[in-house]
């Protein structure tokens, strides 16, 4: 009976949330704006409402819960097998030769990417940044403009897009040193929009939000992947059929070894005393400050190795795409990377990979299934919505972001464990006890 | 000097909208210690309710501006409230006591929710009315320039200072803001003498989202034109406006929205319009390297 109650006052509070902005429509008419009535849409939400919160109710009354620490110790037992199988999956997929899903590989290999390096300030150094896309924004747009004025290669620019991004991480570093939490988080998001408003309207170097456009491909060892076959290029020296598919396999194979360089840096990292230095900061400054870490350095480290990945990501997103554009760079770049991170588990290397993999492949996979889904529906019944099935994608993300953080407030394997503890106490003999080395 | 005495005016508007916006964050911060990040959606989410309700009314044959706008003012502020209660008890409240990046995460995602739902449910396109108070006085006529303060604007300081004077009655006077005050200065403490904090914190929420749909109305009668979009920018700029003022208090998020109105409205006058945004966050950048507390804030003293 209180599930029932329940239920009837959570429809009611849905009628009052969905009723004005569901139910009446703002729709240009003829004379200036008018309101167009929406009630079976409005009642159907209503109702879902309703059945909804009457199903959880009672789904939460019988499950047992505190499963989920079950869930997360079986991941993170599972991912001693699950890297070496996600490294072969990962190797092998090119040779399913299916465009789409070489595409897609490339497009969650450069989240994967973003959300190591990313995973670098925020898990590791625990400083919390929201403007990360700035400095793949810095990569792509240092790429584009070195490679179409001064004719330079993506092998040469790659390395200069990092090492710029990484300085503009160091000038951020910089006014941000004393600021912690939250602070922090909103000075780098006014960053990342600073940079994106400056890409806009300096038209005379980015060519404003017309974006830049002919960015060269990559080049294998100076093999070019064009399509006429002539000796220089990759078909051409191997004898082979010059095809588009071999250009996208390269390009998914670079982006491969770019994450795996930067996994493989930031494991070595958090090996030496700098990594060590890092998670001490996350854990308290205050005790790093005064056990002698220079934190300034610290931290603008973590910044600049940050960004150092950040810049590769975009250098490569804008040889991928041959075109870059203020759009690609606003802060829901930033917040999806962010997402990834946290519910990898902040600091988990494997926990980012399978977050990039379930979030952005899912994102992906949710814009075909709505745009299948879509043309499914074309009857008068379901009328406009059909058309506008696409736009739900970003709405069910947003969702989808708050349930998963909801479900699971640590992330998917909450690995947070210090590169260095104390597993087990040593066992100490007396005699050392009695001279105070114990 | 008439040219910039126009700008004062127009910066004083501008700034009592990012003052109103800037009072939720505050307060929410100063709570429960997060960035109410869906905040400035739904301020976006309030001026929608507004223009709806503006709308019906005419449909419904109400042509009486002062009641046209108490009504719209009610309902837009009540239904925003609702979302404001809701969203902290669907995202927020289960994390509560969690780690500090997870309510942040939901909070971005209800940004997302909430801007994806108004995108859907109302279109994407810019959404346009007309004045609803047109006319306004001429104050100084020099020939060549003629400083106007409009009736809109008259309306917009006076609105919002009637309801900062009721926000300002209920934060010092009533019980509720006894409680809150208390919450605001030790949470747990609050809980152990017994404070519902639940409860507290959620009429928080209600309270921000009333003045942040306030905000919104006027935002709308300011500039005639919204879209799904305008939260966003709003919402940093308000929270810039927190930080300015001190965050956690409150007269200081008035005061830092003032600031931000007049600097910004002053930067698009006399330098570029395309480089607003970028002169209100440079404040914000400069201010917490010089003044980490803001201009009223308390210094943060931890304990270790």
């Amino acid at each position: 009976m209180t599930a029932l109650r329940d239920a009837f006052l959570s429809a009611i509070v849905a009628l009052g949330l969905f009723g004005p902005l569901v139910g009446l429509v703002t729709a240009n008419g003829e004379h200036g704006l008018a309101l167009t009535a929406r009630p079976v849409a409005t009642a159907v939400i209503v109702g879902l409402v309703f059945f909804g919160r009457l199903l959880m109710l009672s789904w939460r009354g019988r499950t047992p819960r505190a499963t989920n620490r079950a869930l997360a110790e079986r991941i993170t037992r599972a991912g001693k097998y699950l890297t070496p199988v996600l490294l072969v999956a990962a190797f092998a997929l090119p040779f399913t030769g299916s465009r789409y899903y070489i595409d897609l590989g490339t497009l969650v290999l450069t989240y994967i990417m973003l959300g190591w390096g990313l995973n670098i300030v925020v898990g590791l150094a625990g400083l919390l940044d929201l403007g990360y896309v700035a400095f793949y924004a810095v990569g792509a747009y240092s790429y584009a403009i070195l490679a179409t004025t001064f004719g330079l290669g993506f092998w040469t620019c790659l390395p200069l897009a990092g090492i710029l991004a990484a300085l503009w991480g160091v000038l951020l570093g910089f006014p941000v040193l004393r600021l912690r939490g939250d602070y922090l988080a909103i000075v780098t998001l006014a960053f990342g929009e600073i940079i994106r408003i400056v890409l806009i309207n300096w038209v005379s170097l980015t060519n404003g939000p017309n974006g830049i456009t002919g960015i060269p491909r990559p080049t294998l060892f100076g093999l070019a992947f064009s399509m006429d076959g002539g000796p220089g290029t990759f078909a051409g020296f191997f004898n082979i059929e010059p095809a588009v598919i071999q250009r996208i396999i390269f390009l998914y194979y670079v982006i491969f070894g770019l994450a795996l360089l930067t996994n493989w840096v930031s494991l070595r990292l958090r090996r030496l005393p700098l990594g060590r230095a890092w998670e001490a900061l996350r854990e308290d400054e205050v005790a790093c400050r005064s056990l002698g870490i220079n934190v300034r350095n610290t931290k603008l480290t973590a910044f600049g190795i940050g960004a150092l990945f950040g810049g590769f990501a975009g250098a490569f997103f804008a040889t991928r795409q041959a075109f870059v554009s203020p759009e690609s760079f606003t802060f829901i770049e930033s917040a999806t990377v962010l997402a990834i991170v946290v519910l990898g588990g902040l600091g988990s290397q494997l926990g980012v990979a399978l977050a990039a993999i379930v979030m952005v492949g899912g994102l992906e996979v949710l814009r075909d299934l709505l745009s299948t889904l879509g043309d499914q529906l074309h009857s008068p019944f379901f009328g406009d919505i059909a058309n506008e099935l696409p736009l739900y994608r970003m709405l069910i993300f947003g969702l989808a972001l708050v349930v998963m953080m909801v479900l699971r407030p640590r992330g998917l394997v909450s690995g947070r464990t210090p590169g260095v503890a104390l597993t087990k106490p040593k066992e100490i003999a007396p005699e050392l006890v009695a001279q105070g080395r114990g | 000097m008439a040219y910039a005495l126009q700008q004062l005016i127009n910066g004083v508007t501008l700034g009592m909208i990012y003052g109103l916006i800037a009072v939720g964050y505050t307060m929410v911060y100063g709570i429960i210690g997060m960035i109410n990040f869906a905040h400035g959606d739904v301020f976006m989410v309030g001026s929608f309710l507004s223009l709806i309700a503006l709308l019906g009314l005419s449909a419904l044959g109400i042509t009486s501006v002062p009641l046209a706008l108490a009504l719209t003012l009610l309902f837009a502020a009540g239904l925003a409230a609702l979302y404001g209660w809701t969203v902290e008890r669907v995202a927020y409240r289960p994390l509560r006591g969690s780690f500090r990046l997870a309510p942040l995460i939901s909070a971005i995602g209800m940004s997302i929710t909430l801007q994806n739902f108004v995108q859907v449910s109302q279109g994407a396109r810019v959404k346009p009315i007309e004045a609803i108070i047109p006319g306004g006085i001429r104050l100084i006529d020099t020939g060549d320039f003629a400083v106007q303060l409009s009736w809109m604007q008259i309306a917009i300081v006076v609105i919002t200072l009637t309801i900062l004077g009721l926000f300002t009655w209920l934060v010092t006077k009533t019980p509720l803001g006894r409680t809150m005050r208390a919450c605001e200065q030790d949470l747990k403490m609050a809980s152990l003498l017994g404070i519902d904090t639940d409860r507290t914190i959620s009429l928080t929420f209600v309270i921000g989202a009333a003045l942040a749909a306030v905000a919104g109305f006027m935002f709308l009668l300011y500039y005639g034109v919204i879209d799904f979009y305008i939260g966003f920018i709003a919402g940093v700029k308000a929270f810039t406006a927190a930080v300015l003022g001190g965050i956690g208090s409150l007269p200081g998020a008035v005061i830092g929205g003032l600031l931000i109105g007049l600097i910004e409205t002053f930067w698009s006058a006399y330098f570029s319009v395309e480089y607003k945004d970028v002169a209100a966050f440079s404040i914000l950048i400069v201010v917490l390297i010089f003044m980490p507390t803001g201009l009223l804030g308390r210094a943060e003293v931890e304990k270790v």
